[in-house]
């Protein structure tokens, strides 16, 4: 009843309305594709990917133009270049991610540096403040969303034999290197829809909590997409709803909340759940 | 004459300046069953990668069914060492043996001849009542069952095998053995082992590699040869008169 009483109350105001769309729409993205982040082991990758892309915010401030918008191709280059970088040989692949992780960030403080006057939501893109989203945000995350949704549909098999097994794949005739630098674009566009939930710095949390979680209830990979979609959304809403009750940053209360879920699926033994 | 399904001739490969593959020539031919010995390092693994189009040589000439490697591995069944996998990825033995017809069309779902394909080959190397299991949850026997069955449902003219028994009970490679007696009639077979004692019994064929290839095209090698390869004297005792490996000597 409590619960009713508060939505009821919640959804009169317009920003609330937004928040909770934002946070179902983020969690499709995240669900889907924080699933291949986790089971490809590319968490740092994609964090790297994540944080080179304050880079296009910089940008976005300093041309004028709307930052989620110009964040866009610039997370998909850092995307492209961490997944060729990271090939060349005699060069670690941990180290490239490091190096482009922090010139992404570096780029984006000397954009905002050199832009005249001072930066009003720049506090919210690095920690995000779901309550505060705006309307074209959402309009660019469903956008986003669609064409995540249509891409895994599209190439489901492709991707999962090249999650398990590059080389293998590669000499089946699966284009591999391919399918793999479309997979980092994917952790991208995941990352500018999840800037606005959690901000660049907390995004590799909603990538990878959600999906670790509902590792331990199944062993097929398009189960778990669905089923960390709904973690994620759940977390968002908690998140959303105690940091309203007690007036918290929304970004931190939702990843805690992932975190606490995250550590009481640790407590049940794995061979004790169900797996289907 | 049976027809050459894989040719390397003078093949160099190089890693980081130093010389891996020495001046490799081979021919393998439609039912050859190859068996390829050699010390760790020796380049073994770089071999079959040559012939898989997945390293390209620096010098000489590599042919599959007459083409390059890269638009004709497609008919290369191939069975890596150790498959560089991660045993906790959420995927079931069925799929994992799916996963060799994933090239065949790209977009959309596997066709209903690929799950029939898929599902035969499972039944012929014994592990169609696994076929729900996640790939983790097997012995290392099993699973290099779904392995070969996943190189299989490509229907190749070759299959490669690197080290295929390593890390499997006495008993259960015996079992192996066999599924490649019956699968030679059908195709050339290529298997990287160390295992010289199986080589003897089932193989037709055997070269030794160490960067340079011994091979004389025949089933026996010289011991100078293996002592140029080993580079050192080699202690070979022979199994028995029909399957010995060194000439009498």
């Amino acid at each position: 009843m409590v619960e009713m009483v508060w939505m009821i109350e919640i959804l009169q105001y317009g920003f609330m309305v937004n928040a909770l769309t934002a946070a179902l729409l983020s969690a499709i993205a995240c669900g889907i594709v924080g699933a291949y982040v986790v089971v490809k082991r590319i968490v740092f990758i994609s964090g790297g990917i994540a944080h080179a892309s304050f880079g296009g915010i910089g940008l976005g401030y300093f041309l004028g133009i709307e930052p989620v918008i110009c964040v866009i191709p610039f997370s998909i280059a850092s995307a492209l270049s961490i997944g060729e970088v990271s090939r060349r040989r005699g060069l670690s692949e941990d180290a490239a991610i490091g190096i482009i992780w922090a010139m992404g960030m570096a780029i984006g403080i000397m954009f905002i540096s050199l832009t005249p006057g001072y930066a009003p939501d720049l506090f919210s893109y690095l920690f995000g403040n779901i309550l505060t989203v705006p309307h074209s945000d959402l309009l660019i995350m469903l956008l986003l969303d669609v064409v995540i949704v249509i891409l895994v549909y599209l190439f489901y098999k492709e991707f999962l034999a090249m999650s398990f097994d590059e080389e293998f794949a590669t000499v089946v005739g699966v284009p591999a290197h391919r399918l793999y630098l479309l997979l980092l674009c994917l952790v991208a566009l995941t990352a500018v829809v999840l800037i606005r939930v959690v901000g660049i710095i907390l995004v590799i949390a909603l990538l990878t909590i959600p999906a670790t979680v509902s590792r331990r209830f199944t062993d097929v990979l398009w189960k778990m997409m669905v089923l960390s979609t709904i973690f994620s959304a759940m977390f968002s809403i908690i998140g959303i709803y105690l940091s309203y009750l007690f007036d918290l940053p929304s970004g931190s209360t939702i990843i805690l909340v992932s975190g606490v879920v995250f550590l009481l699926s640790l407590l049940m033994p794995s061979r004790h759940i169900l797996k289907y | 004459m049976k027809s050459e399904v894989i040719g390397l001739r003078d093949v160099w490969v190089y890693h980081d300046g130093l010389p891996v593959l020495e001046d490799v020539t081979i021919s393998i031919r439609s039912h050859d069953f190859l068996g390829i010995i050699g010390p760790n390092g020796g380049g073994k693994t770089t071999l079959l990668k040559v012939m898989l189009g997945l390293i390209t040589p620096e010098r000489g000439e590599v042919k599959v069914l007459g083409g390059d490697p890269e638009g004709n591995r497609r008919h290369i069944g191939y069975v890596p060492q150790h498959s560089p996998f991660d045993h906790d990825f959420p995927i079931s033995v069925m799929d994992v043996v799916l996963t060799g017809r994933a090239g065949q069309r790209l977009f959309g779902r596997y066709s209903d001849q690929d799950r029939k394909l898929a599902h035969d080959t499972l039944k012929m190397v014994d592990m169609l009542p696994f076929a729900k299991r996640q790939i983790g949850k097997l012995s290392g026997g099993e699973r290099q069952r779904v392995f070969i069955a996943r190189a299989l449902v490509t229907e190749p003219e070759v299959l490669l095998l690197d080290e295929p028994t390593a890390g499997i009970d006495a008993h259960i490679q015996t079992e192996f053995y066999e599924i490649l007696k019956k699968l030679k009639e059908k195709m050339a077979i290529v298997m990287v082992s160390h295992d010289l004692t199986a080589i003897s019994i089932y193989v037709d064929k055997i070269a030794c590699l160490n960067r340079r290839l011994f091979y004389h095209n025949s089933k026996e090698l010289t011991s100078d040869d293996l002592e140029a390869a080993y580079q050192c004297p080699v202690e070979f005792i022979a199994h028995g008169l029909p399957h010995r490996v060194l000439k009498e000597h």
